[in-house]
């Protein structure tokens, strides 16, 4: 898929996704190696973007698996479609065999495994599913197969590049991690940040940006209860071209605050320490 | 032991084998991994090669300042020296001014890539960091490399620069602070990096390994915790907390799909003809899981009592109806001085200040027993769980222990965490088996053991 992890530093790059180091070359491996990558951080840093920069890039299908608490097999894997089944059997009189293809509902993980394009799995949120949809990644994950009883043993035809994401709101399991890469993101440099905002941004200047960017360090390195995002510092900066200011003083800060600051008690510690007037 | 000095494979297993050492755990097929990527990347490339062992060998963010530290040690960067400084051609490290160099250093600290950072710091250890330990051998020390070019001093000539008149105080200030403190930071990791590099060079990789990798975050004890692990621990806390709040309303959920919703069973029933095929239920009732949290304050847990007052504080939030009580030699509801929303560092002041829980300073858990009975028996319930967190060090006063028993049995579930370790407990005047026999006790000294008592709730 990629060549080094420069070419995916550039090829990222021309889909509007700025990578760093470690990003790159855990992209990298993860398709010279043929093994998942699993994207940790905090909620904002374009997690989920990764994987649909990646599927972008290589012109793959992106497949989704939203986790949810409560997901289970029937949502992530597959269905038997019960209504079409009876109403087959109710139909016709002679035995018919009801568990072939035509009654399967193809669920993410299936139809991931089943496609004959490239594709992109995204496992998303990871973390929000309960511990057993852990255990019937396993599978999939390490081996690349699911196992329908009725249908026998599918192995994929084509390996998905899988990308799995979580907020680490739980550990997910060993057994899980271990047979994936490991990727930590966090939040980015200021000088980082600034390209990214100039890239999402166009038009902003890029001293407004680099402004921007340091102020957002700022307020991270307060005790926040909810740090900004990077979503949120480009909407942020979408914010001010909208509002057509060209400095980002005390007075703009305490009046667009509520773009990036999403606790009250939040705003309170902002102001405090940055010496804000009261918007 | 031989210095791992040859082959790439032998510095491979070297490194690995020190992770382990340093209390990562890398599984052998997990080491296979990173060998498998050294394959397939430019080894020459340091911080690609940093990255592909990060990825294969380090999964849990709690690792990785070890990490680091060692792979400095085994994948040192080029040991150039004094001749390293070559993006500047400015200023030669080896002669210049002590005057001339900190000014250079005030540039690198607002504006510098890793790298020219990096090499700075390499010609100012060489120049700075050298002591004569004896004829033919010497030390390295990061502090002599700070205490002359002290960067901490810096700041006042670096806002007058950069602010160039415009209104103290406020956020512009502010901004450019918190950037040169990043920056003095990274630069005195760069320092003790390359400290480490020369003092490995001299004595041989291990002996210097030992010890300079802390324990990872989660395993660092409560009792002996210092500020700023306090400020990283509390990110670690909240999701902790939620997670708690998760497994106690499980507990209650599991088994229980609500009741058969028979209108909208029937309706979804039109369309295969009558026959019910998909039932549908209606949504069980959440369950408010309901806390109370009893925690010691006194002194000898002082930093323990931070982390549970933290905690206490994640649960409040998560909790619909959460009471928490402290402790010293009597007992009072600080529940009022964590209102959701509000900020954790100023609760803790006007809790340290404002709080009744000390009359004469010892700890005394039998008589805090007692006062919360007598006042507060009210705030437990048939749905409180009753988190106990304390030392169960009592002064050799009476444990009260009746008291406890007909306290526990008015709740749903009672838990005691105790941060000292097992061997520990019933030596001098604790009498944490006493209470044990109540209350199920667990150690919990680190987040890995409370992530493991919560795991155990299930």
């Amino acid at each position: 898929m990629f060549d080094s992890p420069a070419d995916v530093t550039e090829r990222l790059a021309a889909v509007d996704y700025l990578s760093d180091d470690a990003i790159s070359t855990s992209v990298f491996l993860a398709a010279a190696l043929g093994k998942p990558l699993l994207v940790e951080g905090p909620a904002g840093v374009g997690k989920t973007q990764l994987a649909k920069a990646v599927a972008m890039t290589t012109g793959a299908e992106l497949i989704r698996l939203q986790c949810y608490e409560g997901l289970d097999e029937a949502r992530a894997l597959y269905e038997w479609n019960y209504k079409k089944q009876l109403l087959r059997i109710q139909a016709t009189s002679d035995d018919d065999d009801i568990f072939t293809e035509e009654f399967l509902l193809e669920r993410p993980l299936l139809k991931a495994i089943r496609a004959d394009g490239p594709t992109v799995l995204l496992i998303d949120e990871t973390d929000k599913a309960d511990v057993e949809v852990e255990g019937l990644l396993l599978e999939l994950l390490s081996d690349f197969q699911v196992t329908i009883p009725e249908l026998g043993t599918i192995a994929a035809t084509r390996r998905p590049y899988v990308v799995l994401t979580s907020n680490a709101t739980r550990e997910l399991s060993e057994a899980l991690k271990r047979r994936c890469l490991y990727l930590h993101i966090e939040y980015p440099t200021p000088e980082r940040e600034r390209d990214i905002v100039l890239a999402q941004v166009p038009g902003l200047r890029a001293e407004l940006a680099e402004q921007l960017a340091r102020t957002v360090a700022t307020l991270r390195a307060l005790e926040l209860k909810k740090a900004p995002s990077v979503a949120e510092t480009v909407d942020w900066a979408n914010t001010l071209l909208a509002l057509g200011r060209e400095e980002l003083d005390e007075a703009t800060v305490a009046g667009t605050l509520g773009v990036v600051l999403k606790h009250a008690s939040d705003h309170e510690r902002a102001a405090k320490e940055l010496g804000l007037p009261d918007a | 032991m031989p210095e791992p000095r040859g082959s790439l494979v032998d510095r491979h297993v070297g490194f690995v084998h020190a992770l382990r050492a340093a209390g990562v755990p890398v599984s052998v097929a997990e080491g296979l991994d990173a060998a498998g990527a050294m394959r397939v990347i430019e080894l020459a490339d340091r911080e690609s090669l940093r990255a592909a062992y990060a990825a294969t060998l380090v999964k849990k963010p709690a690792y990785r300042p070890g990490f680091d530290v060692l792979f400095d040690l085994w994948f040192p960067a080029s040991t150039t020296g004094l001749a390293a400084v070559r993006t500047d051609s400015r200023i030669d490290p080896a002669t210049a001014e002590l005057k001339e160099l900190r000014e250079h250093l005030a540039g690198l600290l607002t504006s510098s890539t890793d790298q020219e950072l990096r090499e700075f710091a390499q010609a100012m250890v060489e120049r700075f960091g050298r002591q004569e330990a004896g004829p033919g051998r010497q030390n390295w020390f990061s502090y002599s490399v700070m205490r002359a070019l002290s960067p901490e001093t810096l700041m006042a000539s670096i806002l007058r620069n950069v602010l160039q008149g415009r209104e103290r105080g406020g956020l512009a200030e502010k901004t450019v602070r918190q950037q040169v403190n990043t920056g003095i930071r990274r630069f005195e990791d760069a320092v003790a990096t390359d400290v480490r590099r020369r003092i490995a060079e001299e004595s041989g990789i291990e002996r210097i390994a030992r010890s300079a990798v802390r324990p990872p975050l989660d395993q660092i004890d409560f009792l002996r915790i210092t500020k700023a692990d306090l400020a990283r621990l509390r990110r670690e806390v909240y999701p902790l907390a939620r997670r708690l709040a998760a497994r106690l309303t499980i507990k209650h959920r599991k088994g229980r799909r609500g009741r058969l919703d028979f209108r909208k069973t029937m309706r979804a029933s039109l369309q295969s003809g009558g026959v019910p095929l998909t039932t549908h239920f209606k949504p069980p009732r959440p369950h408010k899981p309901e806390l109370v949290i009893l925690c010691d304050t006194s002194d000898s847990v002082s930093s323990f009592a931070h982390f549970t007052l933290l905690l206490t504080y994640a649960l409040r939030e998560q909790f619909t109806k959460v009471r928490a009580f402290g402790f010293v030699d009597t007992v009072d509801e600080i529940t009022r001085f964590f209102l959701p929303g509000s900020d954790v560092v100023e609760a803790m002041t006007r809790l340290a200040n404002e709080a009744d829980m000390v009359r004469f300073g010892r700890t005394n858990y039998g008589h805090s027993l007692e006062r919360f009975a007598e006042r507060y028996a009210d705030a437990l319930g048939p749905k409180t769980s009753l988190l106990i967190l304390g030392d169960a060090r009592s002064n050799y006063q009476p444990p009260a222990l009746d008291v406890l028993k007909s306290l526990v049995s008015r709740t749903r579930s009672a838990y005691w965490l105790n941060p000292e370790p097992r061997q520990q407990w019933d030596t001098g005047d604790s009498v944490a088996s006493e209470y044990g026999t109540v209350v199920p006790m667990s150690e919990c000294r680190n987040v890995s053991q409370l992530t493991a008592f919560i795991e155990t709730l299930a």
